[in-house]
């Protein structure tokens, strides 16, 4: 009986998929020290679909470096997944990016000369084992984002829209635990932003984890759950129906996607 | 590092077309390492003919040949040491053949002009060079008869008035076919042809062209001249690697019957034909050394050219290293896409060099009496100018990818 209570806190932490305590980001530029992040707490479970807003400056893209793996934090612990990764050498943390993390760009990031299957498949050359199936992977995932008619195009042969469908499928290939976005339609037009945005909610639906940074409240609101920043800490952390700003929107009647 | 087989393929691929993407930059990028290779292959090559050609012809001559004559020590006034002082004698051609253990047979040689003719009235009178020799030379020299007998023991010792002409001396006296019995009048005396020998062409080392040849017992040619005539000798060694013992031993008996001291240098000399050999094969190794040399230097140039561009490459490609990073590439697989890149380039900048060679040493091998029909590029030159090449690459490719390797994905992908 006396066993009971641990074990039960230790299973209530594996269930979280991501699980941030007193993460912090000092960037020394010369003489100056720019605290990115001064403390972060954050828990995020398993397929939450969570917006991050806040000011230019507030930490955002620090925080979605970080949650990525593509940057470490200055203090404070990370896990992903279980496994803690605020430790982990480059060679690990590129591993746990090629397996757990899926990422989406604002400027796509697509190699400009390989075809839209190229530019998806490209994770898997870079997985164990990626080289099994990955044609036939990377159709279905382009499928999957509705981009069937243009595998073989390459970047400067399709529109934004299209390139950042690309750029998801690529995000997608290796099934990620988590899928990272760091304003993924701030290239974008209002209409691709909201053929996007129901890409998105559509992956979702599917299971995927989403975590996505964005400036417009439009796309926010999609999301169930919205985190603000301010000058690197956390300002308010609620599920969409609580958030100030959402209900406020919602009084003046906008529409909700 | 672990390699991964499938990975480094993909990356093998990857950089041939990444080089094939910017063809005109990788072509003038190799073009150090395309003139370095073209220009010492074919060296090599040339001088890989020309060494065969030379050893042919010493090898002809026969590689366990030893020549003794007669030498006043260098820088010794010729009063000193007057022609009878330093001339071979008979007794010293026996002492030799008989207390050289290295030296299988020996053979004295002796030239003196005369004048030859045939029996027939129309004949004209030419001036032929005679050659004293003993029987032995016939095996000394590889020069069997081809018609009727060689010279035996017995013209030899009773300096019978026989001789050997070749094919040419038959051709210019218009001899019959086989002139085996016919008579010469050399110096208007009677000589009886006894055989024919086949006209060899001259080596490489033989001056002029007078390919008639008369042969005469040297006992006969001693008759014929004056006292003190002078004659070198040619022994055989029992074998190549015997020469050198066999030139030691000639130098002990000769000396000895000369009653040369401690002090007083040779009035002779001894030279074999594996000596020489000895000495071309250094020179030709001198002249590749200095080629290699001269290679090196071309490919440290070819090598900074391959870092420049593959240091551009890298600049130029930071986004694209960093979203590579960023959907998972390891440090070291980044490292192996440039280093392979740059090996890629030199590799393809060694062969377009041998392709380069190979034209250039077939137009060699086309160049009448060049002597160089036999040039070709060695396996072994074809080795290591990918062996040097695929240095080259890894050596100056390796500072521009470890650049790659280091760089923070999320530096690399806000660079502009
Ligand atoms: N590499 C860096 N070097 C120095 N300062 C940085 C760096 N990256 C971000 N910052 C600073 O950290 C703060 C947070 O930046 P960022 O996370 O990019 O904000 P956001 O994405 O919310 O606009 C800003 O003040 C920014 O200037
Ligand atoms: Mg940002």
């Amino acid at each position: 009986m006396l066993l009971t209570k641990p074990t039960e806190g230790h299973l209530l932490q594996l269930t979280m998929t991501i699980r941030i305590r007193q993460l912090t980001k000092i960037y020394r530029v010369g003489v100056e020290t720019i605290h990115a992040l001064r403390g972060v707490d954050l828990e995020i479970a398993d397929n939450e679909f969570v917006a991050i807003m806040g000011s230019s400056g507030s930490g955002k893209s620090t925080l979605m470096n970080i949650l990525g793996c593509l940057d470490r934090p200055t203090s404070g612990t990370y896990e992903l997944a279980g496994k803690r990764t605020d430790k982990m050498g480059a060679a690990e943390l590129a591993r746990i990016r090629n397996e757990q993390i899926g990422f989406v760009f604002q400027a796509f990031e697509l190699l400009p000369r390989q075809t839209a299957l190229r530019n998806v498949e490209l994770p898997l050359v870079y997985a164990r084992g990626g080289w099994l199936g990955r044609r036939k992977r990377a159709r279905e995932v382009l499928q999957r984002v509705g981009l069937g008619e243009r595998m073989t195009h390459r970047p400067n042969q399709l529109s934004g829209g299209q390139k950042q469908r690309v750029a998801i499928a690529r995000a997608l290939i290796n099934k990620p635990t988590i899928l990272l976005a760091d304003e993924p339609t701030g290239n974008l037009d209002s209409q691709t932003t909201e053929e996007i945005i129901s890409l998105f909610k559509e992956l979702h639906a599917q299971g995927q984890t989403i975590i996505l940074v964005t400036h417009e409240e439009d796309v926010a609101a999609v999301c169930h759950r919205i985190i603000r920043l301010r000058d690197g800490e956390v300002a308010s952390d609620q599920p969409r129906e609580s958030d100030p700003v959402h209900r406020e929107r919602l009084a003046r009647g906008a529409a909700v996607l | 590092m672990i390699l991964n087989p499938i990975l480094l393929i993909q990356t093998i691929f990857l950089a041939i077309s990444q080089i094939w993407a910017n063809k005109m930059r990788s072509f003038l990028t190799s073009l150090g390492i395309i003139i370095g290779v073209a220009s010492v292959t074919s060296v090599i090559a040339a001088l890989d003919g020309l060494r065969t050609l030379v050893l042919d012809e010493f090898e002809q001559i026969g590689a366990s040949k030893l020549f003794i004559f007669p030498q006043r020590p260098a820088g010794e006034p010729r009063n000193l040491y007057p022609h009878e002082r330093i001339r071979l004698s008979m007794e010293e051609a026996l002492l030799l053949q008989e207390h050289c253990p290295s030296i299988a047979q020996l053979t004295p040689q002796t030239s003196l002009g005369a004048t030859v003719r045939t029996m027939s009235l129309q004949s004209d009178t030419i001036t032929a060079t005679l050659t004293g020799i003993w029987p032995s030379w016939h095996d000394i020299e590889n020069r069997s008869v081809v018609a009727g007998r060689p010279f035996s023991q017995i013209d030899e010792e009773n300096a019978r008035r026989v001789c050997l002409v070749n094919e040419d001396a038959i051709k210019e006296l218009r001899l019959d076919a086989d002139p085996t019995g016919d008579f010469l009048l050399i110096n208007d005396n009677r000589f009886l042809i006894v055989g024919v020998v086949e006209t060899r062409e001259p080596t490489l080392f033989e001056m002029g062209n007078a390919t008639t040849e008369v042969f005469i017992p040297f006992s006969t040619a001693a008759r014929m001249q004056p006292q003190n005539f002078g004659f070198h000798i040619i022994a055989q060694a029992i074998s190549p690697e015997a020469s050198d013992e066999a030139r030691h031993e000639v130098e002990f008996v000769l000396r000895r019957s000369r009653n040369l001291g401690p002090d007083e240098a040779n009035t002779f000399g001894v030279e074999s034909i594996d000596q020489f050999v000895q000495q071309f094969k250094t020179l030709a190794a001198g002249i590749t050394a200095i080629a290699g040399g001269i290679v090196a230097i071309s490919l440290l140039v070819g090598g900074i050219g391959i870092m420049n561009i593959m240091l551009v490459s890298v600049s130029e490609r930071t986004r694209e290293i960093g979203l590579r990073k960023a959907i998972g590439a390891r440090p070291s697989a980044i490292l192996m896409q440039f280093l392979v890149e740059a090996i890629m380039l030199c590799f393809a900048g060694g062969l377009v060099g041998l392709i380069v060679a190979q034209t250039m040493v077939m137009g060699l091998a086309r160049i009448p009496n060049a002597g160089l029909e036999a040039a070709a590029i060695p396996v072994w030159a074809i080795v290591l100018a990918f062996a040097f090449s695929a240095i080259v690459g890894i050596v100056f490719g390796m500072f521009p990818a470890i650049k790659a390797a280091r760089l923070d994905p999320i530096d690399a992908l806000r660079h502009e």
